[in-house]
C-alpha cells in the first residue's frame, strides 16, 4: 500500500520544476502577461520534456501516462504561474480525441504543432445571449470564455454535450480575445456563422470525463499556486522587520501562515486521490473531480487573500508580482464552473438530487 | 499510488470477518457499565484473538503480535463496517500502557499492563491544573519526599473518569528549584488513598465529563514513579504524542456526514425535504469535500507509516486542528438542518438521534480546546512545520 507519488512522478515533477525555475522566471511571465512575448515559446520548450504528449499513447509519439501524472504537472505549472495551454490541449483535448480515435490530431498535439482550445462554456452554463446551434456539421451562435485565445482549433460543446472540432481560421469563425484578470492564460469568445465543423463525439460521457479532467487540472494548478503563495508569505515574514522584530515572530502572522498550511495539506491528498480515481476508480472519478475543483477553489481563495495580507502593502503592489498567483487562483475558481455549480454537480453524481 | 493492501492480507481480512460473524452476538450492549461482566468478557475475547492489545507482549497479557500497521487497519475497518465494539479505550489503555512499556520498570509492567488492558484496573490522568493549561509545564502540585513516601498537595482539573478510576498517573513538581521542565515527576497512585477529594465538573453538555481532584497530604510509596525524579515532562510528552492523533478519527467524520445526509432526506419543512433545498445542499457538499480531503489525508499518513521515505512531518501536525474544527462544524450543520427541532435535548419528545448532534457539537468544542488548543496547534504548525520563530517571553503584569 502506498498513497503518494511514485519515483517516476517525482522525477517528472522535478524536471518541470527545474525547467520553469530556470527558463520561466517571473520576468518572463510578466513579458507574456503584458503581451510582449507569446506563450508558444514556453509550450515549444515544454515539448522537449514531453508535456504536450503526456496522455498520448506511445505509438502516436506520446508518453502514455495517466491523469495522476497530469495532476503532478498541473501542480508545478500552477506553482510557477506558467503561461501555457496544458489543461486544454494536453489534457482535455487529448482525452476527447483519444476517445474519438483521431490519431493524426493526437500525433500533432504530441509534437507541439497543434494547439486545441476548449469551448465548453455553452454546455456547462449558457448565458442569455450566447449558445451554439448546429445544422448538420455547421455551427452558429456564440461561445463565451473559450479557453486559450491562441489555439489553432477548438473543441466546441453544444447544449446536448456533443463535441465538434472547428478550426480557428475556418470561414464563419470570428475570434475575439476576452481580457480577464488572469493574464497568464488567455480566453476568447468564438462567434460562428454557419462555420464548418466536424462532429467528434455525441456521447455525454466523453464531455463529462474531459470536463472532470479539466476541473481537476484547475484544482491541481490552484494547489501549486497556493503553495507558492504560502511559501512566499513565510519567506517574506522572516525577512520583513517591524517593531525591531521579523513580522514572522508575531503570533498573529504565524497563525495566518499556520491556517494556510493546515488547510492546504489535506488538499494535496484530495487532489492526488482524485487523479488516481480518474485513472483507476472510475465510479468515484466524477465526484472526486468536482470536490477537488470546488474545495481547492475555496481553500485557494483563502490562501490567496491571506498570503497577500502577510506581505502587507507590498503584497498589493505590482512590484512583487504576487498578484499573478492571486489572479490565477481566481480564474481557476470560476472557469469550467464556479464552486457552487460544481458542488451541485457533486450532489447530482451521487444521486442526492 | 497503490491503495491495495496486497493479496497476503486478504486471508487476514477473511479471518477477521470470520471472527466477527461467529462472535459479534457476544458483544456487550451499548452503554454497558465498563466494569460489567459482559464488557470484561468481550475485552478478554478480543485480546485472545489479537483484536485488542495486539502488539503488547504476551508476558504482559497482550496478544504478542509483531507490529503490522495494515493488519491493525484491517481490524479497524472490519469492526467499523460491522458496527461491532472494538473494546475498551480510555487513558490508561491508550496513554499509560504505551509509556509503561517504553519506560516502566519490569515490576511496573507486571503489576499494571495486563490488569489495565483487561479493564480490571481503570485509570485517570492528572495533568492539567487551574493555573497550568496550555503551559502545562508550569504545574504546581507538589510532592515532597518524607522517608519512603511522597507527600502530595495541590489540585488537578479536567480529570475525566476520576470518579470511577482505581489509579491515577499524575504529574507533580518534585524539584522546586530546577527549571520548570526538569522539576516534574510522573507518579502512579491509588485513587482511594486518604487525602484525595473528587468534585464533578459539570460542562456545557450538562454532563460531568470531567472532575476536579484535590490532594491534601496524600502519601504515596516512593517507588511508584515512572522514570527518574525530574524526568516526568519527557514521559508526559511521549504520552501526548499518542493522544493528538486519536482525537478526531476521519472514519467517524464520514459516518457522521452520512448521518446528516439521512437526516436531510427525512426531515421536511413545509413538505420539502431539506436535501432538496439548494442552500442546505451546498453547505452539505462543502462539508463533504472537506471530510473527503481529511479521509485521503489519513490514507497519506497511514501510507507514510509503512513507507518511511514519505515526508509527512507538516501533514501530521494539522490533524488535531483541522479534524476537531471540522467535526464541530459538521455537528453544528446538522443542528441547522433541523432548525428549532435541533434545539431539542434530553427528555424533549421531538429529540433526534438521542440529542447526539447537540451533544457532539458541544463536546467537540471541548476537544478543540482540550489536548492542546487550536491556537497551540497553530503555534506548533508555524514553529515546527514552517520554521517560524518562537514567541519572545514576556512576564505577566
Amino acid at each position: 500500500m502506498e498513497f503518494g507519488l511514485s519515483e517516476q512522478q517525482i522525477l517528472l515533477q522535478d524536471s518541470v520544476h527545474r525547467y520553469l525555475t530556470e527558463q520561466v522566471p517571473l520576468d518572463r511571465v510578466r513579458r507574456i502577461a503584458s503581451g510582449d512575448e507569446q506563450d508558444s515559446g514556453v509550450w515549444a520548450e515544454l515539448t522537449e520534456l514531453g508535456i504536450p504528449a503526456l496522455l498520448i499513447p506511445e505509438p502516436l509519439g506520446g508518453v502514455g501516462l495517466g491523469l495522476l501524472d497530469a495532476v503532478v504537472v498541473a501542480e508545478v505549472l500552477g506553482r510557477h504561474v506558467a503561461p501555457c495551454p496544458f489543461s486544454t490541449t494536453a489534457v482535455m483535448a487529448a482525452l476527447v480525441l483519444l476517445d474519438a480515435g483521431m490519431e493524426d490530431e493526437l500525433a500533432a498535439i504530441a509534437t507541439g504543432e497543434l494547439r486545441i482550445g476548449i469551448a465548453f462554456n455553452e454546455a456547462i452554463g449558457a448565458r442569455a445571449d450566447a449558445g451554439i446551434k448546429t445544422d448538420g456539421d455547421t455551427l452558429s451562435g456564440k461561445c463565451l470564455f473559450a479557453l486559450d485565445g491562441d489555439a489553432d482549433s477548438y473543441l466546441v460543446a453544444t447544449g446536448d454535450r456533443s463535441i465538434y472540432l472547428v478550426s480557428a481560421d475556418t470561414s464563419g469563425v470570428t475570434r475575439n480575445n476576452l481580457t480577464t484578470v488572469d493574464k497568464t492564460r488567455s480566453t476568447c469568445e468564438l462567434l460562428f456563422e454557419n462555420a464548418q465543423a466536424g462532429k467528434v463525439s455525441g456521447d455525454p460521457h466523453v464531455f463529462e470525463r474531459a470536463l472532470d479532467a479539466g476541473r481537476l487540472m484547475q484544482a491541481a494548478d490552484t494547489l501549486g499556486a497556493a503553495q507558492a503563495m504560502l511559501d512566499q508569505a513565510v519567506d517574506y515574514s522572516l525577512q520583513r522587520e517591524q517593531f525591531n522584530r521579523v513580522i514572522g515572530s508575531f503570533q498573529a502572522v504565524k497563525h495566518l501562515c499556520a491556517d494556510m498550511a493546515a488547510n492546504l495539506e489535506p488538499c494535496r491528498s484530495l487532489v492526488w486521490y482524485a487523479g488516481h480515481a480518474m485513472d483507476a476508480v472510475p465510479e468515484e472519478a466524477s465526484l472526486l473531480a468536482c470536490h477537488a475543483k470546488a474545495h481547492l477553489a475555496e481553500v485557494g481563495q483563502a490562501v490567496a487573500k491571506t498570503a497577500t495580507e502577510v506581505h502587507g502593502g507590498m503584497g498589493f503592489t505590482d512590484l512583487l508580482g504576487l498578484h499573478y498567483w492571486f489572479k490565477r487562483i481566481g480564474a481557476n475558481r470560476q472557469l469550467l464552473g464556479s464552486p457552487e455549480r460544481v458542488r451541485e454537480q457533486a450532489a447530482r453524481v451521487q444521486g442526492l438530487i | 499510488m497503490d491503495l491495495s493492501y496486497g493479496p497476503q492480507y486478504s486471508q487476514f481480512r477473511d479471518e477477521v470477518r470470520e471472527f466477527l460473524s461467529t462472535h459479534q452476538h457476544q458483544q456487550p450492549p451499548s452503554k454497558s457499565d465498563q466494569r460489567s461482566e459482559a464488557v470484561l468478557d468481550w475485552q478478554r475475547l478480543l485480546i485472545e484473538h489479537g483484536y485488542h492489545s495486539r502488539t503488547i507482549p504476551r508476558d504482559y497479557g497482550g496478544f504478542g503480535a509483531e507490529p503490522d500497521i495494515i493488519k491493525s487497519r484491517i481490524i479497524a475497518e472490519e469492526f467499523s463496517a460491522a458496527r461491532v465494539s472494538t473494546g475498551l479505550g480510555g487513558q490508561g489503555i491508550s496513554m499509560l500502557v504505551p509509556v509503561l512499556l517504553e519506560m516502566g520498570t519490569q515490576e511496573q509492567k507486571q503489576q499494571f499492563v495486563s490488569a489495565t488492558i483487561h479493564g480490571e484496573m481503570v485509570w485517570c490522568q492528572g495533568y492539567s491544573e487551574p493555573g497550568a493549561g496550555s503551559d502545562l509545564a508550569s504545574l504546581t502540585t507538589k510532592a515532597v519526599l518524607d522517608g519512603d513516601e511522597w507527600v502530595i498537595n495541590g489540585q488537578k482539573i479536567w480529570t475525566s473518569t476520576a470518579q470511577i478510576a482505581d489509579w491515577i498517573f499524575c504529574l507533580v513538581r518534585t524539584e522546586p528549584d530546577a527549571p520548570k521542565h526538569q522539576g516534574i515527576s510522573f507518579l502512579l497512585f491509588e485513587m482511594n488513598t486518604p487525602g484525595i477529594e473528587i468534585r464533578p465538573l459539570v460542562d456545557m453538555t450538562g454532563n460531568a465529563n470531567f472532575n476536579e481532584v484535590f490532594f491534601t497530604d496524600v502519601r504515596v510509596p516512593k517507588h511508584q514513579i515512572v522514570g527518574e525524579r525530574g524526568q516526568g515532562w519527557m514521559v508526559a510528552n511521549a504520552i501526548l504524542g499518542h493522544e493528538r492523533g486519536s482525537l478526531a478519527p476521519p472514519d467517524a467524520a464520514r459516518s457522521r456526514l452520512n448521518g446528516v445526509i439521512q437526516l436531510m432526506q427525512s426531515e421536511t419543512i413545509n413538505g420539502e425535504k431539506l436535501i432538496d433545498n439548494p442552500v442546505f445542499l451546498d453547505r452539505l457538499m462543502k462539508l463533504q469535500g472537506r471530510v473527503l480531503a481529511m479521509q485521503y489525508h489519513d490514507m497519506r499518513l497511514l501510507s507514510a507509516r509503512i513507507n518511511k521515505n514519505q515526508d509527512v512531518k507538516l501533514a501530521s501536525m494539522i490533524v488535531k486542528l483541522i479534524g476537531t474544527e471540522l467535526r464541530h462544524e459538521l455537528e453544528g450543520f446538522a443542528i441547522d438542518v433541523m432548525g428549532e427541532m435541533g434545539l431539542a435535548y434530553e427528555d424533549n419528545p421531538y429529540v433526534r438521534s438521542g440529542g447526539s448532534w447537540q451533544y457532539s457539537y458541544m463536546y467537540y468544542l471541548g476537544l478543540i480546546i482540550g489536548g492542546g488548543t487550536s491556537q497551540i496547534q497553530k503555534n506548533i504548525i508555524a514553529e515546527r512545520g514552517l520554521g517560524m520563530p518562537k514567541e519572545p517571553k514576556v512576564g505577566a503584569r
